[in-house]
């Protein structure tokens, strides 16, 4: 992965990862041991969004969404999504990406209902991704 | 057009009860009026301690959440200090020396040991996340901007109070004829 400035936020240098990634899901509603259809009556939209989540020396915790999708009522709630490229920049605040073996991806979505409260769930099954200890000296992206 | 509507009004029957109504009634109903109002405000403080939020309720404002939430939509929030903020969340904050709150998703967080937080937001339906937005120099959102995390909504309702804001003299004549309708209502 590469050091680059980063430039959308502080001006230093810091560690911008590069994923690309396959995601299949079906999303169902995995509530009360039945799985069941997840765009009941009153659900308006899911907000998917794919996040990364890892520690490093500086910060305890640090997430990052990679991606994210809307899905709408009658859309299609199978996903079959091959070699995507992360949405946004994965910046680190700092240079905590080189080395790092332990970058757990999962994917996670808001329930948007028509009316009603909007809970935040998070999918069952989770990827752990390492980043190399060196840095790509090419442009590979 | 107020001053039409009130001589209207005047020359209704209902209003002679206001008229025979003697003093003692009279100061009856403006204590019956300042009871509501002040119940009214109980309501709304008690929910603040609740859900720990300065406004616990919130109208959306524009449409950078769309198609999740429009003009007018009406937000319930929650800002429990054990309720960590995490990625994905809808949070309303408040940028440093403005009045008005955003709402948006968090994007990007980044947590120290200690429990520090620094966190960066986007509107579902902006193509760029919120730097733009935020003060000369900042970067990041902390924890002491955030008015409060969205967990329940209903749509449409805010409408009024967006009207109320846009439109003065709708306003006053709300309060207006809500005025005379708590004044006159006899129990």
């Amino acid at each position: 992965r590469k050091n680059v400035e980063d430039f959308t936020g502080p001006r230093e240098r810091s560690d911008l990862g590069f994923v690309t990634f396959d995601i299949t899901a079906d999303i169902l509603n995995g509530k009360n041991g039945l799985q069941t259809f997840i765009f009941d009556w009153n659900v308006k939209q899911l907000f998917l969004y794919l996040s990364a989540e890892y520690s490093t020396k500086n910060n305890a915790l640090n997430q990052v969404v990679l991606w994210d999708k809307i899905m709408l009522r009658g859309d299609n709630p199978r996903l079959s999504l091959k070699d995507m490229k992360s949405k946004y920049f994965f910046f680190d605040d700092g240079n905590g990406l080189k080395g790092n073996r332990n970058i757990t991806l999962t994917l996670s979505w808001n329930v948007v209902p028509n009316a009603g409260i909007l809970p935040l769930v998070t999918g069952s099954g989770h990827v752990s991704v390492p980043f190399p200890d060196t840095y790509e000296t090419t442009k590979s992206y | 057009a107020a001053a039409a509507v009130a001589a209207a009004m005047l020359s209704l029957d209902f209003l002679d009860d206001v008229r025979r109504m003697n003093k003692r009634q009279l100061y009856y109903q403006v204590l019956n009026f300042g009871m509501i109002v002040s119940s009214a405000l109980m309501i709304w403080k008690g929910l603040m301690v609740v859900t720990g939020s300065e406004s616990p309720i919130v109208v959306v404002l524009s449409g950078s959440m769309e198609p999740a939430f429009h003009r007018g939509d009406l937000l319930f929030l929650t800002n429990r200090i054990e309720d960590p903020i995490r990625v994905g969340e809808i949070v309303v904050f408040r940028i440093e020396g403005r009045e008005i709150p955003i709402v948006h998703r968090v994007l990007k967080i980044h947590e120290r040991q200690n429990g520090d937080i620094k966190f960066l937001t986007k509107g579902d339906n902006n193509a760029v996340d919120d730097r733009g937005l935020y003060k000369q120099g900042q970067h990041w959102l902390e924890k002491k901007d955030v008015v409060g995390r969205a967990r329940g909504f209903v749509p449409y309702i805010g409408i009024v109070t967006i009207l109320m804001n846009d439109y003065p003299k709708f306003k006053y004549a709300v309060l207006f004829l809500l005025g005379l309708f708590v004044l006159v209502h006899r129990e």
